[in-house]
């Protein structure tokens, strides 16, 4: 196997996620699996290759005038939001 | 009288000529899905009251003399990660069981300017993210051709219904198959545009370099129609490309002699079941009656193209779903005693197994130390996946092959195993990879279920696409339907 339980559980703070003792030795196992199998990509020879980051090389960044325009209706966004007060979403205190 | 059957552009003949009107249709597929759904479990919500009150008012309009489209009047599914203002969108997924779009997706919009009428939301895998449908975190749908099968996925819901006759057709979304995948496990068609083509605003991201919405049709011809209202450029999206409007009805039935074909012998070898490869043999069989030239290729590069896919797209997806947090939307745990603790306790009880997976995958691969070894290299090989069919291309007017390599797989069958589950996928990633369009339609049944065709293209050559499918399909004549509870 090649991850370790240590990595996950160092992989999990990072992607904000939790696992319990008991399903994280079933997730490592299949995690592993996965990297395993990727890990083919390493015969390919990519020697002088550049990466292809979008499917259209072609595309150049799209630019927009800075312009007040009308968006969403607040008070509809908010009705999604779990805790929201004065229009606010609300949080736990970040700082002391 | 069986309205439910018909295609798009015969619904649309007899609205036109005030046969039937829009909201008879539209009762008539409600009372289908009445009928059907409780076997098939293609839906997550349905909006009876709205579709009947927006038929009447197309009725209305109808009467009035105005002239209206193709879609005016047509009910349609659509797939629940794809935002519909008013409208409950969940991506199957427990973190957004309570969120209610609070805008309409491009799509949606070009949907209701044409009149479409939305039925309902459809099931998938939980984020588009699985091949069964079985990822959902609220039903498993079930394959009309076989209620012990699954659909396929991520856009089972979307298939499904358009196969159980609940919808004339549907949108789905695509990241790596998901749209022809199911198509081609259902016996219907599935179309994965160009990347670019169709807006992707308001479609929930899963990953954004190789994501792109795509409708499920009866037949080529309401596929043509279809992309006719689904293709634009839009401006929220700055992915969409800038290109002239193009009828997708318009060269579909011209003949194809002389065209040239290519089928690469990486996509009918080795782990393509047998069934399916002498479906798709008798295909190539019946090409060359219509004047076709066919010949075997190759396309080296394909073999990584899983491997390469199940880098990017993890990647891509732990950054998109970042945004499942509980502050803005969704669902929120309800102990932590700090913000930290918020996002943690919010996303492990929101999020199935595999979305995780997939999280922590591309988490994996992008963190420090690592990212060259798998994001970058992934990328690399990407370039050479995209050259193998530019160079395809240079010879071939089009590619193909079977969309998946074996028949509707059965329900829990490879829900224990990812690697099992993603390798239904490996002859539809590749085509994402390289952003070009690909389109499946059915080819024949083997032991009851139906085989899928694969025809891929070259960038925007959709038009293309669908007048060499149409051109098969019409030879073809696959005309078998499913039984469902005991009724045709």
């Amino acid at each position: 196997m090649s991850i370790t339980k240590e990595q996950i559980k160092h992989v999990a703070k990072l992607s904000r996620l939790e696992f319990d003792e008991e399903s994280i030795e079933v997730f490592t196992e299949k995690f592993s699996s996965v990297i395993d199998y990727v890990e083919k990509l390493r015969e390919v020879d990519t020697e002088g290759v550049k990466p292809t980051y979008h499917p259209h090389p072609s595309i150049r960044n799209v630019m927009r005038e800075d312009e007040v325009k009308e968006s969403l209706d607040r008070e509809e966004v908010m009705k999604n939001a779990p805790e929201n007060e004065n229009g606010y979403v609300k949080i736990p205190k970040v700082l002391d | 009288m069986g309205l439910f059957k018909l295609t798009i552009h015969e619904l649309r003949d007899k609205l036109n000529t005030r046969e039937i009107t829009s909201e008879e249709l539209v009762n008539e597929f409600f009372n289908r899905i009445e009928a059907t759904d409780e076997y098939i479990k293609s839906f997550l919500l349905l909006d009876k009251e709205n579709a009947i009150k927006e038929a009447k008012n197309i009725d209305e309009r109808r009467v009035n003399g105005e002239k209206l489209g193709d879609l005016a009047g047509i009910p349609v599914a659509i797939k629940d990660n794809i935002s519909t203002e008013g409208l409950k969108t969940t991506c199957g997924s427990k973190i957004l069981s309570n969120y209610t779009a609070p805008y309409d997706a491009t799509v949606i919009k070009n949907l209701k300017e044409a009149g479409a009428i939305i039925v309902g939301k459809t099931n998938l895998d939980e984020f588009a993210m699985g091949s069964s449908t079985e990822n959902s975190a609220f039903h498993t749908t079930r394959n009309p051709w076989d209620l012990e099968r699954v659909p396929g996925g991520s856009s089972g819901g979307s298939a499904a219904a358009v196969a159980a006759y609940q919808a004339p057709f549907s949108l789905g979304s695509e990241t790596g198959g998901s749209v022809r995948q199911p198509a081609a496990f259902c016996g219907v068609v599935g179309l994965k545009p160009t990347y670019g083509l169709i807006s992707r605003y308001g479609l929930v991201a899963f990953a954004s370099s190789l994501d792109q919405i795509g409708p499920f049709t009866r037949d080529v011809e309401d596929c043509a129609i279809v992309m006719n209202t689904l293709a634009s450029h839009d401006k929220l999206d700055s992915t969409s490309v800038e290109i002239e409007k193009v009828d997708y009805t318009k060269n579909l039935k011209k003949d194809i002699k002389g065209l040239k074909i290519g089928v690469p012998k990486e996509y009918m070898g080795e782990g393509i079941s047998e069934d399916v490869r002498e479906n798709i043999k008798n295909v190539i069989e019946t090409f060359k009656t219509l004047g076709a030239e066919v010949e075997e290729m190759s396309l080296p590069y394909s073999e990584y193209g899983l491997e390469t896919y199940y880098i990017l797209a993890p990647s891509e997806a732990s950054s998109n779903l970042a945004r499942f947090d509980g502050v803005r939307y969704g669902n929120r745990a309800e102990n932590y005693n700090s913000v930290e603790e918020l996002f943690t306790k919010t996303r492990s009880e929101g999020f199935g197994e595999e979305v995780k997976r997939r999280i922590m995958m591309g988490t994996y691969c992008l963190s420090s130390g690592y990212y060259d070894a798998y994001y970058k290299k992934a990328q690399k090989v990407r370039t050479l996946i995209k050259e193998d069919f530019d160079k395809a291309f240079d010879e071939y007017d089009v590619i193909i092959s079977p969309t998946t390599p074996s028949t509707a797989f059965k329900i829990g069958e490879k829900s224990d195993n990812p690697l099992d589950m993603y390798a239904s996928d490996v002859l539809t990633v590749a085509v994402n990879i390289a952003g070009i369009p690909a389109i499946s339609i059915p080819c024949g049944t083997s032991k009851g279920l139906p085989v899928g065709l694969q025809i891929i293209g070259k960038s925007f050559d959709e038009s293309k696409i669908l007048n060499v499918a149409y051109n098969i399909e019409q030879k073809l004549n696959f005309n078998e339907t499913p039984e469902i509870g005991g009724v045709k």
